[in-house]
C-alpha cells in the first residue's frame, strides 16, 4: 500500500506537537515525537472508530498508556475530528480540555486516564476481557514506553493477557531508548526485551517504529491468536536532530530559539 | 524576598549530609526533578536510580536500611505512593530508617494536571504509625530538615514542591520536629499553615492587620507528630482556628488539628485547603485561586471564624 499520505500526515503532526509544547512552555516532546508515526498509522489507517461518537460500543480502543506523551494523541485526536485543532492553543491551560496528562475525562477520543506509568496495560486487558464477554470484535491497543517497562505492573499484566488467552489485545512498545533522566540501557537494561515478552506468552513482532511500511504490515498481522506485542524500535525525539536521543528533551519545551531550529528541521 | 523551591532545599540539603559515608540515596528516574541529582552526582557509588520501580526502591531502601545504612528515598510524592504498602509494611512496620520525600506535592505542581497533584500524601503517611510526616514552609527549612533526619532514627515522609516558593527563614534557623513555630503574633484568630500556605498565611495577616484584625500565623512543619500543646494553647487564646494547606481538607493538617482541639478544646475551625476534589492543568497561580488556596481564601476564612465566635 502507498504510505506516502501517512508520512505526510506524521510530519504535519510533529509541526504541531512542537508547536503546542512551545505555546505552552511545558510538556513533553521527546516521547510525543517517537511515538507519532505509529500513532498516525493507528488511527489512519488501522483502527475503527467514530469521532461523532466517541463512546461507540463497538470502536476499537487505544489505551495510551504513555499518556506524558500527550501532544502525539491529541494532534492526531484532532485531525480525526475529535475536537479543534483550536484547543492546542489550551494545552496544559486552566480552561482547556487538553490535559497534561491524557485523560478520559476530560478529552473525547481518550481511553485513559493517565499519568501514572505502567497501569495502561492491565486497563487494556479489562477491556479486551469485557470485549470477549459481550462478544464484541474489538481490539484493543495499547502502547507503553520504555522506561514504563520497568515498572513491576506491566510485568504482572504482562503475565495476565496470555493466561487469560486474550486475541484482541495488541501491545505496542515505543523502544525510543531514552527515559527521563538517562538512556534507558544505563539505567535498567531491559535487554533482551523480545526474549522476555516471549517468554511470557506474547507473540512479538519487532519494527522500525518510524517506517510507515513496517508499522501498516505489523499492525496488519498483529492480530492473531494470543496476544502480540509490536516492539517498535524508535529515537526519542525522531525528526529534531538537538531533541533525538536526548533526555533533556524528556520533559521540557523548547526556547525561542530551538524552537525556530526544529521547525526549520520539520520544513514547518 | 528570593524564591526557591523547596525541592531545591533538598537537594542541597541531601548534597551536605551526604559527607556522612553511611548515607545513601535512591530515586526512581525523577532525580532532575525531586533533586537527588545533586547527591547523585557528588556520590555516585552512594546513589542508585532504581528505574521507574517505586514498589522496589522501597524494599530496596528497607534492606538498606536494615543492614544499617541511612536511606533517602525519593521520587514525586504521588508515585512514592504506588509504594505505599510496600512503605507500610516493610519500612513502617519494623521502623527502619528510611526517609521519603516526596516532590511536585499539591496543586503547586501546576501544568501536568491532575495525576501529579497530589493532595492526600499527609492523610495516608499520617495514618502510618511510627511515621514522622513533614512538610516544609521554604528551601531553608527543607534543607534543616534533611540535616536533621539524618540523625533521626524511624521512618519518615517528607513533601516537597515544584514551583519556587518565597524564602521564609535565615540561615541560623533550628528546625525542631514536632514544634509548631509562631511566625506571627495576634490575639483575633490563630492560622496554622503548612507548606507554600506559610507564605499566604504571612500576606494575609499583612492585610488583615490593616484592618485591625490581629492573627497569629503558625507555621506547622511536622503533620506528625503535631505540636499539640501549641495547638490547644492557642485555640484557647483565640477561639477561632483556621487551617491552611496544599491538600485535601480531609485527612491532612486540618484534620490532624481537629483531632487534637476535639478531644482536649473544642473550638470552631474553618479549613483552607482542596475541598475534596481532583485539579486539572494551570498556572500554580490559576490554580490557588480558582481552588481558594490564597491568602484572599485565608483572609476569608479568618473573617468568618471571627465572625462564628462572636455568635
Ligand atoms: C509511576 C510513575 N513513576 C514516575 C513517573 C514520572 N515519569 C513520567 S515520564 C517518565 C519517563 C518515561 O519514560 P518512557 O516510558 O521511556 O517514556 P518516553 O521515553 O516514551 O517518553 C517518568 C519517570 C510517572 N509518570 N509514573
Amino acid at each position: 500500500m502507498d504510505t506516502k499520505a501517512l508520512e505526510n500526515k506524521a510530519r504535519e503532526h510533529r509541526i504541531e506537537i512542537i508547536q503546542m509544547i512551545y505555546d505552552a512552555q511545558s510538556g513533553h516532546p521527546g516521547g510525543s515525537l517517537s511515538a507519532i508515526d505509529i500513532l498516525t498509522a493507528l488511527y489512519g489507517y488501522k483502527m475503527k472508530f467514530n469521532p461523532k461518537k466517541p463512546d461507540w460500543e463497538d470502536r476499537d480502543r487505544f489505551v495510551y498508556s504513555k499518556g506524558h506523551a500527550c501532544p502525539a494523541l491529541y494532534t492526531v485526536l484532532a485531525d480525526h475530528g475529535y475536537f479543534s485543532r483550536e484547543e492546542f492553543k489550551k494545552f496544559r491551560k486552566l480552561g482547556g480540555m487538553l490535559q497534561g496528562h491524557a485523560d478520559r475525562k476530560w478529552t473525547p477520543g481518550v481511553e485513559f486516564s493517565a499519568g501514572s506509568l505502567g497501569q495502561g496495560l492491565g486497563f487494556a486487558i479489562g477491556i479486551a476481557l469485557a470485549g470477549r464477554l459481550d462478544k464484541k470484535d474489538y481490539k484493543v491497543y495499547c502502547m507503553l514506553g520504555d522506561g514504563e517497562c520497568e515498572e513491576g505492573a506491566v510485568w504482572e499484566s504482562a503475565m495476565a493477557a496470555p493466561n487469560f488467552r486474550l486475541k484482541n489485545l495488541i501491545a505496542i512498545l515505543d523502544y525510543n531508548k531514552v527515559q527521563q533522566t538517562g538512556k534507558v540501557k544505563d539505567i535498567m537494561n531491559l535487554e533482551p526485551i523480545e526474549d522476555k515478552w516471549k517468554s511470557f506468552g506474547w507473540r512479538t513482532i519487532v519494527i522500525d517504529g518510524h517506517s510507515m511500511k513496517e508499522i501498516v504490515s505489523a499492525l496488519d498481522a498483529a492480530v492473531k491468536d494470543g496476544p502480540t506485542i509490536i516492539i517498535a524500535n524508535t529515537k526519542k525525539g525522531k525528526g529534531v536532530s538537538f531533541m533525538e536521543l536526548n533526555e533533556k528533551f524528556h520533559g521540557k519545551a523548547p526556547n525561542a530559539e530551538e524552537y525556530k531550529k526544529a521547525m526549520e528541521e520539520l520544513n514547518a | 524576598m528570593p524564591e526557591i523551591a523547596t525541592r531545591d532545599g533538598y537537594g542541597t540539603g541531601l548534597l551536605k549530609v551526604g559527607k556522612n559515608p553511611n548515607i545513601v540515596a535512591l530515586d526512581a528516574d525523577l532525580s532532575d526533578s525531586t533533586k537527588s541529582q545533586e547527591f547523585g552526582k557528588a556520590y555516585p557509588e552512594r546513589f542508585f536510580n532504581v528505574g521507574i520501580a517505586e514498589q522496589d526502591m522501597i524494599s530496596i531502601s528497607a534492606g538498606l536500611a536494615a543492614s544499617g545504612k541511612i536511606v533517602f528515598a525519593s521520587s514525586f510524592s504521588i508515585f512514592s505512593e504506588r509504594a505505599f504498602e510496600h512503605f507500610r509494611n516493610t519500612v513502617a512496620r519494623p521502623k527502619l530508617n528510611v526517609k521519603l520525600c516526596g516532590s511536585h506535592a499539591g496543586f503547586k505542581t501546576g501544568e501536568d494536571g491532575s495525576s501529579a497533584q497530589c493532595i492526600e500524601d499527609f492523610a495516608v503517611y499520617r495514618s502510618l504509625p511510627n511515621v514522622a510526616v513533614i512538610s516544609p514552609a521554604d528551601a531553608v527549612e527543607t534543607e534543616k530538615a534533611v540535616e536533621f533526619l539524618a540523625s533521626y532514627k524511624g521512618p519518615s515522609y517528607m513533601r516537597t514542591t515544584r514551583a519556587k516558593v518565597p524564602v521564609i527563614f535565615d540561615s541560623n534557623y533550628k528546625f525542631e520536629l514536632g514544634r509548631g513555630v509562631v511566625l506571627k503574633k495576634g490575639k483575633d484568630a490563630v492560622v496554622f499553615a503548612t507548606g507554600p500556605l506559610v507564605h499566604e498565611a504571612l500576606k494575609a495577616a499583612e492585610e488583615l492587620d490593616k484592618d485591625g484584625i490581629k492573627i497569629y500565623v503558625v507555621n506547622i512543619h511536622t503533620i506528625k507528630p503535631i505540636d499539640e500543646s501549641l495547638v490547644i494553647k492557642l485555640a484557647r487564646e483565640t477561639k477561632a482556628v483556621i487551617s491552611a494547606e496544599d491538600h485535601n481538607v480531609i485527612g491532612g493538617l486540618g484534620s490532624a488539628i481537629a483531632e487534637v482541639l476535639s478531644k482536649n478544646s473544642p473550638t470552631q475551625m474553618e479549613m483552607v485547603g482542596v475541598k475534596d476534589t481532583f485539579g486539572e492543568s494551570g498556572t500554580p497561580e490559576e490554580l490557588y485561586e480558582k481552588y481558594g488556596l490564597t491568602s484572599k481564601h485565608i483572609i476569608n476564612a479568618v473573617k468568618s471564624a471571627i465572625r462564628r465566635k462572636s455568635k
